[in-house]
């Protein structure tokens, strides 16, 4: 292995490196000053996070299972900032609760092996190594998701997790047995030439697709979602709902435009169902959630739901206007788990309720949850509504235009139930209002970072521009 | 920076010394320095465009196109006409008024001016542009502030109100939504590339299968903001919750942008399908015209009074749009003017009332002209202009309007239109009537006795609404002028 392969596969092997760092480094920290894993953990992932916008050149490794381009790159340094914002949101919690208990090494080391499969998934030119990279995207965060082991309620979300993941891989897999037999490759070069619209081979996808579906928790695999969310820490839901779910959909959007374009008069139809079931199942069940973090699941079960207007497309419009909204999702999503994040370790609370009055105690808390909110309804000037309005541009480009009107129909619900939450803060009052705190200093940057993101990432163009240049490379 | 864009950029600037503001002094300090540049700017607009019409005899004057999205061919495209320039100097006066009136805004001042002024902002850039998808980002901006504007400094059923109206008007924008991609993904008919741009979409021979479709999308998108009937019922709950300021600016102004949408963008661009379905919106807005009338007589809560009297009033302005000729279209934005500024002085003088007695229902009110002389002849005096006395802008709208539905010879138009003018009798009911009741006869109750009389800051803004009703009353030729210059391009396209 050479050195310009090194550079291919930058993001692998740092991520690597910084895992076994942190590993060594716990037995070397003294027990009195156990939180520096914190600071060293945030420090390494930065530099990684720098490191990885160097620009890299379109290759294949391996015979071919490791394949990189331009926007494969940078969807992995989206996802680096996604965890950056991550980490540092978590911080406090991990300082807290954590640490102190001997288990900080492990928490990285999980989160980062996840992260590891997840760049594999997305760089995977073969069906073995996209196995791998799921496979190992998904055992992690059942372990992290069961974290708080004196939590019951987290164990069985662990296990909940690992039970549907389980099932979910086990039937891609039979998908992609199904695939492999009918085009005797599972390379996805080999796949597209020979693939034709059997039987088998739609039924294959058909399974394939639903191993992919519960990742992103499309309607009718959604089930897992909530209670994972509600039971695990709020890092770990608010790392489902963002990472996780971008990495898989930016899979299935690179599978379903290149390996599966010969099957799109099948799936196109499959994409229309689920998105219009996605959108009305996750928005009405967000309507009557309490529980901020089971509000969260929902409401991000339904925006999956509108990722799948640019999905439909199957053009190069879909694949820049999906990667533009995933962009913005994260780092709006962030925002609200961050909030979240940051109340439930300072009070313990999560409930819609135990948030009326907070603007009048912590205005900029409440301003930044705005924020979050606005954007994840598509309400201008904030990202949010370019993310979406482009998404609908996508899907009527090819005249889809009911799909579209539903689509604005579910926007409408959404904005009822995101402002249920600004209701409480903004419109209430209440004598056991959340009194004024003053968060940490990771936190604070892990919060600024994700509002600079919601404010320029729409209205500053040439971005959207650049990514549009970039995904010419999947059609 | 060009003079338009100085129209957003100010209130922009404004917000940001505001969010530095400390206390209700400075913040409304802030707050009427920067509306009162505004206003300056208005004006100064006014005769900047005349000067600038003499020599310039575009569509459009004082464009200025900068490309925002290019893969998508969105662009920052500003530009202004006689339309426009109107509804932009009826804006800067009634937000001006609204400052005035909230000048003792206690409770969280600072987001209540912020609140405020985001909203011009975004009511100044929807008149300004001439991009569709910037038109429709700065139509949201308007509209949301609303929600915080109504729920947090609203009174009575707030939050209801608040919802309600947020849902609708979202809810519409989202249908608006739908028809502007139809319009876009349409643009290239004629071969060109696809095109946000209002003025390049006219150009183009849409087909007409996707004008049909396409066309009530876009006008119900415009026209729930408009109130038009069956679409009318977030208005009365949310004027009737909502603070004073912003009943006026949102009834005042907010409401504007209905017609203005409609016009500019329904029949504008889609001219075909404006004749295919006026017969449709034509019998909607003259159902509204009718029943908002008689809603208002058998209300008591003065501020329902007025919110029935809004839907009726611009019943009157999407009726007249929808009649496609010229006297009634000049009729028509001279009727958004004129309701603009005559309610948002009827939503300053209920407040001012309520402000004093604690109520708004009538029965409950008597002989005020005995206590507070000022704000009642004041009151009478909008009454007058609001039933369409002559020397008030109410007539001449209405006349305008009446003059060019008659000109159809056709048995259908005759109907609607005579139907639509029986509204003004009902009119002088319901305002004669609250008239009767509140202002004269016996001061009902002993505490009235003891109220005081309007302050300066009241007085100000009342003046500033009362010179342009009398103003238009008065002496209307110099707008008419400006909006009938305006009318052509569009009597091009839809005649």
């Amino acid at each position: 292995m050479n050195f310009s392969n090194f550079l291919l596969m930058r993001h692998e092997i740092l991520l690597l490196v910084i895992t076994m760092v942190l590993l060594i480094a716990e037995i070397f920290i003294h027990k009195d000053k156990k939180s520096s894993i914190v600071h060293l953990a945030i420090f390494l992932f930065g530099i990684h996070t720098a490191i990885g916008f160097f620009p890299v050149e379109e290759n294949s490794l391996f015979g071919g299972m490791f394949h990189t381009n331009a926007m494969i790159h940078f969807f992995k340094n989206i996802l680096n900032v996604g965890v950056l914002i991550l980490l540092l949101q978590s911080a406090d919690w991990l300082n807290e609760k954590i640490v102190g208990e001997n288990r900080g090494s492990e928490f990285f080391i999980l989160l980062f092996s996840s992260l590891l499969g997840m760049y594999f998934m997305i760089s995977a030119g073969d069906f073995l190594m996209f196995y791998i990279g799921l496979e190992l995207s998904t055992l992690p965060v059942a372990a992290l998701a069961a974290y708080e082991t004196n939590k019951r309620i987290s164990s069985e979300a662990g296990i909940k997790l690992i039970l549907s993941a389980g099932l979910a891989s086990g039937v891609s897999l039979f998908g992609i047995s199904m695939l492999y037999a009918t085009s005797g490759s599972i390379y996805f070069d080999s796949i597209a030439e020979v693939i034709t619209s059997s039987n088998l081979t739609i039924l294959g996808m058909l399974l394939f697709f639903a191993g992919l579906a519960f990742k992103i928790s499309l309607v009718p695999f959604h089930f897992w979602t909530a209670d994972v969310y509600e039971g695990a820490p709020i890092s770990v839901a608010s790392y489902l709902s963002v990472i996780s779910k971008g990495a898989a959909v930016f899979i299935l959007m690179i599978l379903l435009f290149t390996v599966l374009k010969p099957l799109m008069h099948v799936w196109e139809n499959l994409v229309y169902v689920v998105a219009i079931a996605t959108m009305f199942i996750g928005n009405l069940f967000a309507l009557r959630q309490q529980n901020m973090k089971r509000f969260l699941a929902f409401s991000s079960i339904a925006q999956a739901g509108f990722i799948l207007l640019g999905l439909i497309t199957g053009t190069q419009l879909g694949t820049a206007t999906i990667v533009y909204f995933v962009m913005i999702y994260i780092f709006s999503n962030l925002a609200a788990f961050g909030v979240v994040q940051a109340i439930s370790l300072q009070t313990g609370k999560e409930n819609m309720d135990d948030y009326e009055g907070l603007y009048r105690t912590n205005p900029n808390l409440s301003l930044v949850m705005m924020l979050a909110l606005f954007s994840l309804a598509g309400i201008p000037p904030v990202a949010g509504f370019f993310g979406k309005f482009f998404l609908f541009t996508a899907a009527a480009s090819k005249g889809y235009y009911l799909l579209v009107f539903l689509a604005v129909v579910n926007v409408t619900i959404s904005l009822y139930y995101y402002l249920l939450v600004i209701r409480a803060m903004f419109l209430r009052k209440s004598d056991h209002a959340i009194p004024y705190f003053k968060n940490k200093l990771y936190m604070r940057l892990g919060l600024i970072m994700t509002v600079i993101g919601i404010l320029v990432l729409g209205l500053y163009s040439p971005l959207y521009d650049y990514i549009y240049q970039l995904s010419s490379v999947f059609n | 920076m060009d003079i338009l864009s100085l129209f957003v950029t100010l209130p922009v600037i404004t917000i940001l010394v505001l969010v530095f503001a400390k206390g209700l002094k400075q913040a409304r300090q802030i707050a009427m320095v920067g509306s009162f540049i505004q206003l300056g700017m208005a004006i100064n607009l006014v005769f900047a465009y005349f000067r600038e019409r003499a020599i310039n005899d575009g569509i459009m004057v004082f464009t200025k196109d900068l490309v925002w999205f290019k893969e998508f061919n969105i662009h920052y495209n500003i530009g202004v006409d006689g339309i426009s320039v109107a509804l932009i100097l009826l804006t800067a006066i009634v937000v001006l008024a609204g400052v005035f009136i909230s000048w003792k805004m206690e409770e969280l001042p600072k987001e209540f001016f912020i609140s405020l002024i985001v909203l011009s902002t975004g009511v100044y850039g929807f008149f300004i542009s001439i991009d569709l998808f910037t038109m429709f980002v700065f139509y949201e901006i308007a509209v949301i502030p609303m929600y915080l504007l109504i729920g947090i400094w609203g009174s009575g059923p707030k939050e209801y109100s608040a919802m309600k109206l947020t849902l609708m008007l979202m809810g519409a924008s989202a249908v608006l939504l739908v028809g502007i991609l139809g319009i876009y993904f349409n643009s290239n008919a004629d071969g060109g590339p696809l095109t946000f741009n209002i003025l390049e979409i006219a150009q183009v021979n849409i087909p007409l299968e996707a004008q049909k479709l396409f066309f009530p999308l876009t006008f119900i998108g415009f026209a729930v903001i408009g109130a038009l009937f069956p679409f009318h019922t977030w208005s009365p709950d949310g004027h009737a919750s909502a603070p004073t300021a912003v009943s006026m600016l949102h009834a005042g102004v907010l409401m504007k942008l209905g017609g203005y949408g409609v016009f500019r963008v329904a029949m504008f661009l889609l001219p075909a399908g404006a004749m295919h379905w006026s017969w449709f919106f034509i019998i909607l807005s003259a159902i509204g015209v009718i029943y908002g009338a008689f809603a208002a007589i058998k209300q008591t809560d003065l501020k329902y009074i007025n919110a029935y009297s809004s839907v009726s009033h611009l019943g009157m302005v999407m009726f007249a749009l929808l009649m496609l000729n010229k006297t009634a279209w000049n009729g028509a934005i001279l009727q958004s003017l004129s309701h603009g500024f005559m309610t948002a002085l009827f939503f300053a003088l209920i407040g001012m009332i309520y402000g004093r007695t604690h109520t708004r229902d009538i029965t409950k009110l008597g002989g005020l002209l005995k206590v507070i002389p000022f704000i009642s002849v004041i009151y009478v005096i909008a009454g007058l202009a609001s039933l369409g006395l002559p020397g008030f802008s109410g007539f001449v709208a209405e006349m305008n309007i009446f003059v060019g539905a008659f000109q159809h010879d056709n048995m259908f138009y005759r109907v609607a239109t005579i139907i639509s003018v029986s509204a003004i009798v009902v009119t002088a009911v319901y305002i004669l009537r609250v008239v009767g009741t509140m202002l004269m006869g016996p001061v009902k109750n002993d505490a009235y006795l003891e109220l005081p009389g309007a302050t300066w800051y009241e007085k100000a803004g009342i003046f500033l609404l009362l010179i342009p009703i009398v103003g238009i009353g008065v002496a209307p030729l110099w707008l008419s002028d400006m909006i009938m210059a305006s009318l052509q391009p569009f009597i091009q396209g839809v005649l």
